[in-house]
């Protein structure tokens, strides 16, 4: 209860450090993530129908994905130094693994006849690839953004690690300064914000599962 | 005007030809049935045509025109393409799934659009109940039937069909394959058809050609072949009732002799093999027929045996 009050305290005293870490937050995941998917997405398309690299770009998701966030992070610090830039790429990593994974599995798992068909229409690659493929795809596609927008925001919380701000930096402040108020409130809207996120996410999934009927 | 000549598909590291030197011609209007025991390189040869399969040797002219030669996505554009398991595009409507083509030529919306309607009530499908529908929300003959639409949506000289009708349950089959035959006919398409099924083959191609192994085997019109298969293979995929499939290509009328007989009288477009039920069934010595006289149980025999010159069909070999 007490840290409760606190938490509220500090929330009514600093609102503008509030909304400045929840805005740093968000923009590290949203530029993190997006990065992440413009090279995930595309890599996928490219390599699905390649048998072998498919099964390359599988693994390496696979081995990328069990590094922890943290160290990635750490990892990155030598070779970027601190701040807004490595955080982003280290989370640009992190979203990297499923946005492919799910990708290459969706396009893989599309159906065969629709596609001997859009072909056999006279449609070009490029055509094949945006109108029948990622549509058909699409509902892996979009579980693979959902698990990496959930991860991209819940490890953004480390970037305060590395200098890259967010909503880390009240849960580090709060335990520097034994600030039980300040490091709850950062706690707090960061599970939040993750819940948010993959709440979001579902919906939309739902709503697109509506559209693609029984696809 | 669909002309093979010498076509020929080796796959790498195999150690015979898929098809080898397959030479095929079906003049405009009208529509062959590729046939042949699986691995026998129908499909393949199929697909050669509109170059999902590309040569390894041999021409291929397709409307006059060398369609080596062509861009292959252009050269399909201008083929109307059938698969057995229909492939509709899942996310879209039906009519978005039938205007694939029409889009892919450019055509204006409102051209796109009429022209939608126009194959929908071809195919037999009324637009104002199908159009907004989803793929999942058909029948496996209405899908069938969007497929054939789709296929015809561009108005291609020209359609690939790949076991057309396989995913239908039999019933359905049979009315959609009579229905498709006609209107192919009424739209004077020339068609290359690959059936695993005799019966189909006989009653969708004028002419049927016979693979084995990736060759030609034999490459006659349906009731020529079946009365005259060109060497034992042949005659055992044809099956050893082959002359009594052929009596459904002859009219009934080639069996026409003087008389009365009691009974309905066969209608106008009854083949031999119908006179040949109503006889057993009635179990008469004669039915008459629609125009005058009557069939004869001798006479039914005489003009569906196989070197009756009276019953040989359209002679000649293409």
């Amino acid at each position: 209860m007490e840290a409760l009050a606190g938490a509220a305290g500090w929330l009514a005293a600093n609102p503008l450090t509030f909304l400045g870490a929840v805005g740093d937050h968000l923009m590290l995941s949203l530029v993190g993530l997006g990065l992440g998917i413009l090279v995930a997405l595309p890599l996928g398309v490219a390599v699905a129908h390649r048998p072998r690299l498919a099964e390359a770009a599988i693994a390496g998701a696979g081995a990328l994905r069990t590094i922890p966030s943290l160290a990635v992070l750490a990892a990155l610090l030598p070779l970027l130094g601190v701040g807004f830039t490595p955080s982003v790429l280290a989370l640009a990593l992190l979203a990297l693994p499923p946005v492919l994974v799910n990708t290459v599995t969706g396009l893989r798992g599309a159906d065969r006849a629709a596609l001997d068909a859009a072909r056999g229409l006279g449609m070009g690659a490029v055509r094949r690839a945006l109108q029948v493929e990622l549509p058909l795809a699409s509902p892996l596609v979009f579980a693979g953004l959902r698990i990496a927008a959930v991860q991209v925001v819940s490890a953004a919380a480390l970037a305060t690690f590395i200098g890259g701000g967010g909503l880390g930096d009240l849960v580090t402040q709060g335990l520097a300064l034994l600030d039980t108020g300040r490091m709850l409130v950062g706690a707090v809207a960061i599970a939040l914000l993750a819940l948010a996120t993959e709440a979001g996410f579902g919906l939309l999934e739902r709503h697109l599962a509506r559209r693609m009927g029984g696809a | 005007m669909i002309e093979l000549r010498g076509l020929t598909k080796r796959w790498p590291g195999a150690d015979r030809a898929a098809v080898d030197e397959v030479t095929l011609s079906v003049p405009e209007g009208t529509s062959c049935a590729l046939i042949g025991p699986s691995g026998s390189g129908k499909t393949t040869t199929l697909r050669m045509v509109n170059r999902l399969v590309e040569p390894s040797g041999g021409s291929l002219r397709i409307a006059g025109e060398d369609a080596l030669k062509q861009d292959p996505v252009r050269l399909r554009r201008g083929i109307g393409y059938v698969i057995q398991e229909v492939g509709l595009f899942p996310h879209r409507s039906v009519a978005e799934n039938v205007a694939t083509v029409p889009r892919l030529l450019g055509w204006a919306d409102a051209r796109i659009k009429a022209r939608v309607e126009e194959v929908l009530t071809l195919t037999g499908l009324d637009p104002a109940r199908f159009a907004a529908r989803r793929p999942h929300q058909l029948s496996g003959g209405e899908r069938q039937r969007v497929g054939v639409a789709r296929a015809l949506a561009g108005d291609p000289p020209v359609l690939l069909m790949d076991e057309p009708f396989g995913a239908v349950d039999p019933v359905v089959r049979g009315r959609l394959q009579e229905e498709v035959l006609r209107l192919l006919k009424t739209l004077r398409k020339t068609v290359l058809v690959v059936t695993h099924d005799l019966e189909e083959a006989v009653r969708l191609g004028d002419a049927v050609a016979v693979l084995r192994d990736g060759r030609m085997a034999q490459h006659a019109p349906a009731a020529e072949m079946l009365a005259r298969p060109a060497d034992g293979f042949v005659a055992e995929f044809l099956g050893s009732d082959r002359a009594l499939k052929r009596l459904a290509l002859l009219p009934a009328v080639a069996a026409r002799r003087e008389g009365r007989a009691e009974g309905e009288a066969l209608p106008p477009g009854a083949s031999l093999r119908d006179a040949l039920a109503a006889l057993l069934a009635r179990g008469t010595k004669a039915v008459p027929l629609a125009d005058g006289g009557v069939a004869t149980l001798d006479a039914v025999a005489e003009a569906g045996a196989p070197m009756s010159a009276a019953a040989a069909g359209p002679a000649g070999s293409p």
